[in-house]
């Protein structure tokens, strides 16, 4: 049987290519896909806990998550659109409107 | 006794300068006005004034009585009650006898000297207007009143002497006049509050400070006293504050005979004598005093032996003269000093008077050398000049004799051997550079074919009478000695002077030692000058010549150092320690809050980390907190 411990580190590995990406890549796309990896780093350690635990209410929790990101990948989608038609871009380090001051 | 003439006294030449003035602006602006009319006006208000003062003293004399009047209550706060108030006692009117006297005298003089001056108007307007304020130091009541007059005097000097205020250097001489009597008269100010704090609740006025003075701290006293002779020192040019009146000598030669000669610069002795009674018990600063006076003698003299510049030589010679006063006062012998108050304005003024006759006569020379080689026959003013030059030597009968053996026979008998030996060393140096002044300018032989300059009445006549005066001023305190009935003394007895008693020996060893010293300094000018050849002028050279370079000591002491003072101030503390460490403090604000909004890129991947940061710390303290 597989360990508690792989099933967690799997888990964690994924959640932290995540928030890697998220920091380090400049592709609006790659971005959102690296949340959806956290999200579903997140999902798997819930769904590994709940069978340990013999609990279910994780494994709700996990359903949850999955179609609020779905509902979430449709906003997501539309805003990336609407950002790329205004600047004809995808990367991010371009859209600093809101800062103070100088710029744009 | 009240009486309401003691104001006009002041008042007619307040009156006079006043109408003067505004006809001097009529003459300026729209059509002119004849000299006469200026001075008939200027010349005829210190008339008014001597006459009220003589009836006044004559009836003084008579009744044994004195004036005083009360005019209205100036200031009633709490415990300060200043009147406007006059008072004509025998101090005051002794005063103001000889000071609207040679006053009128002056006035007179200076109708010839100023002649065809474009400031005419302006100059009896001024003239006028010192009179006036200084018969209120004379007549004040208080010393609040005093000062008034006392001030008054100061900007009138000032005024007078930036007369010609088209040189540059007359306006600094009358800056460096007022800037160092200003020095003065801040402590004469200070000595006037402390005393007022000594005493408490008093109206301030003479007579009822000299009642009081019993109940007064002794200490507070004591600095009273000294704060109020820093007042005369700057008024009656002595160490240290001095400075300004050789200087001031830039202003017109009636000027430096009615001002800084017969009255302004006596101002300090008369204040000295008017407070008698809070000197008499303040030995040490009595003391102090004679020093000053004894020390200021001496040191005017010696400077005036090196001088060239003839009103210079009088300026010091009036510094050294004051000098001697301020020995008397000093000593407790009042009515001793203000008698030679009274004999040096007569010969005083009346060699300044002659000096600007010369001046006038060689087209403002004022070089004692360069006035013999172009000499020209003036005998009056020859005469009063050598009657002058005696009497300040002190050869008997002349008054100065009188007044200045009284004051070294006070120094003697006072046991103060120092200042009698200065003095009298002074009196040598007197005669000395007097008759230096006298044989260079008249006698030493010169090519000029001294043709006859003709001199206006009105400045010869004025110089007859006081030559008069000269002669005869000192018979009014004859020695007793000589049967004398030492009238000086006995009218001024209010002031509790000390007076000579020694014996009849030594007071005519004691003369005749004055005699025969004040001979020895003729006797070296003579030897040396009466055959000078003047077309080699001796040098305002070496230590003496440059007056011991006081002025420059002064100007690096005071007037650079404060200047770099305030350089210092305006570059360095203004503008790198206040300027910097408010636009320091700003732009510290600015960079700062730059560093904060760099938080604020909107960079999203930084928002992302910095997101990460926080919650690791947030785990991590939990984490150590919770101690799962």
């Amino acid at each position: 049987m597989i360990s508690l411990t792989s099933y967690a580190f799997v888990a964690m590995m994924l959640f932290s290519i995540g928030v890697i990406g998220v920091i380090a890549r400049r592709n609006i796309f790659v971005i959102y896909m690296s949340i959806e990896m956290m999200l579903n780093g997140v999902n798997l350690f819930l769904v590994t806990f709940a069978r340990y635990h013999f609990n279910m209410d994780p494994q709700v929790i996990t359903v949850m998550v999955i179609a609020i990101a779905a509902a979430e990948a449709a906003i997501f989608l539309s805003v990336i659109i609407l950002l790329f038609r205004s600047r004809k871009s995808l990367d991010t380090d371009i859209f600093t409107t809101l800062t103070q001051g100088e710029k744009s | 006794m009240n009486t309401n003439l003691l104001v006009w006294i002041v008042l007619a030449p307040l009156l006079g300068s006043i109408i003067n003035g505004a006809l001097y602006f009529y003459h300026i602006k729209k059509e002119k006005v004849s000299d006469l009319t200026f001075s008939l006006i200027g010349a005829g208000t210190p008339l008014i004034s001597f006459l009220i003062t003589l009836s006044l003293f004559l009836r003084m004399n008579d009744e044994g009585i004195i004036f005083k009047q009360e005019l209205f209550t100036w200031l009633n706060i709490d415990k300060l009650n200043i009147n406007m108030g006059l008072l004509g006692d025998n101090l005051s009117i002794f005063m103001t006898m000889f000071v609207t006297f040679v006053g009128w005298l002056i006035h007179i003089y200076a109708i010839g000297y100023m002649r065809g001056d474009k400031g005419f108007g302006k100059f009896f307007a001024y003239f006028n207007l010192f009179l006036a304020s200084m018969l209120i130091l004379v007549l004040a009541d208080n010393p609040i009143i005093l000062f008034i007059g006392w001030e008054g005097v100061g900007v009138c000097s000032y005024l007078l002497i930036k007369f010609y205020y088209g040189k540059a250097e007359n306006v600094i001489a009358a800056n460096k006049a007022f800037i160092a009597n200003r020095v003065g008269d801040f402590g004469f100010l200070l000595g006037v509050v402390t005393l007022f704090f000594a005493l408490g609740e008093v109206d301030l006025s003479f007579t009822s400070i000299e009642a009081n003075l019993t109940n007064a701290s002794p200490e507070l006293l004591a600095l009273s006293g000294f704060l109020l002779f820093v007042g005369a020192m700057g008024k009656s040019a002595q160490i240290p504050l001095f400075v300004w009146l050789p200087d001031a000598m830039a202003g017109p030669t009636p000027i430096s005979a009615l001002i800084h000669a017969a009255t302004m610069v006596t101002a300090g002795v008369y204040m000295v004598a008017r407070f008698h009674f809070l000197y008499i018990d303040l030995e040490n600063i009595g003391l102090f005093i004679a020093y000053i006076g004894a020390f200021s003698a001496l040191f005017a003299a010696i400077i005036a032996t090196r001088q060239n510049d003839i009103k210079k030589i009088l300026a010091y010679s009036t510094m050294s003269q004051l000098g001697y006063m301020f020995i008397a006062v000093g000593l407790g012998f009042y009515s001793t000093g203000l008698f030679h108050v009274f004999t040096h304005a007569f010969f005083k003024a009346m060699l300044f008077m002659g000096a600007g006759g010369v001046i006038m006569a060689l087209h403002h020379q004022q070089d004692i050398f360069k006035i013999a080689q172009h000499r020209a026959s003036l005998p009056i003013i020859g005469f009063t000049f050598l009657v002058g030059v005696i009497a300040i030597s002190g050869i008997p009968p002349f008054s100065g004799f009188f007044s200045k053996d009284a004051i070294l026979a006070a120094a003697f008998q006072e046991g103060q051997y120092l200042i009698w030996a200065i003095a009298m060393f002074t009196a040598f140096l007197t005669a000395f550079y007097m008759f230096r002044m006298y044989f260079i300018v008249f006698v030493a032989p010169t090519k000029s074919s001294g043709k006859y300059v003709y001199t206006s009445r009105t400045i010869t006549i004025p110089l007859l009478i006081l030559a008069i005066g000269a002669i005869g001023a000192g018979f009014l305190n004859f020695p007793s000695i000589f049967g004398g009935s030492h009238f000086v003394d006995s009218w001024l007895s209010q002031l509790n002077s000390k007076t000579i008693h020694l014996s009849h020996t030594s007071e005519y060893i004691l003369m005749i030692i004055s005699i025969l010293v004040a001979s020895a300094g003729i006797y070296v000018a003579y030897k040396k000058y009466a055959n000078f050849d003047v077309s080699k002028p001796e040098e305002e050279i070496g230590l003496i010549g440059n007056k011991f370079y006081i002025d420059e000591l002064y100007d690096v002491l005071f007037v650079k150092s404060s200047k770099k003072l305030s350089v210092f101030i305006d570059k360095v503390v203004d503008d790198k320690i206040i300027d910097g460490f408010i636009m320091n403090t700003s732009s510290n604000f600015i960079n700062i809050g730059k560093k904060v909004a760099m938080l604020q890129n909107a960079n999203v991947r930084f928002y992302a980390a910095f997101m990460l940061i926080g919650m690791t710390c947030v785990f991590v303290y939990i984490y150590i907190t919770l101690g799962l």
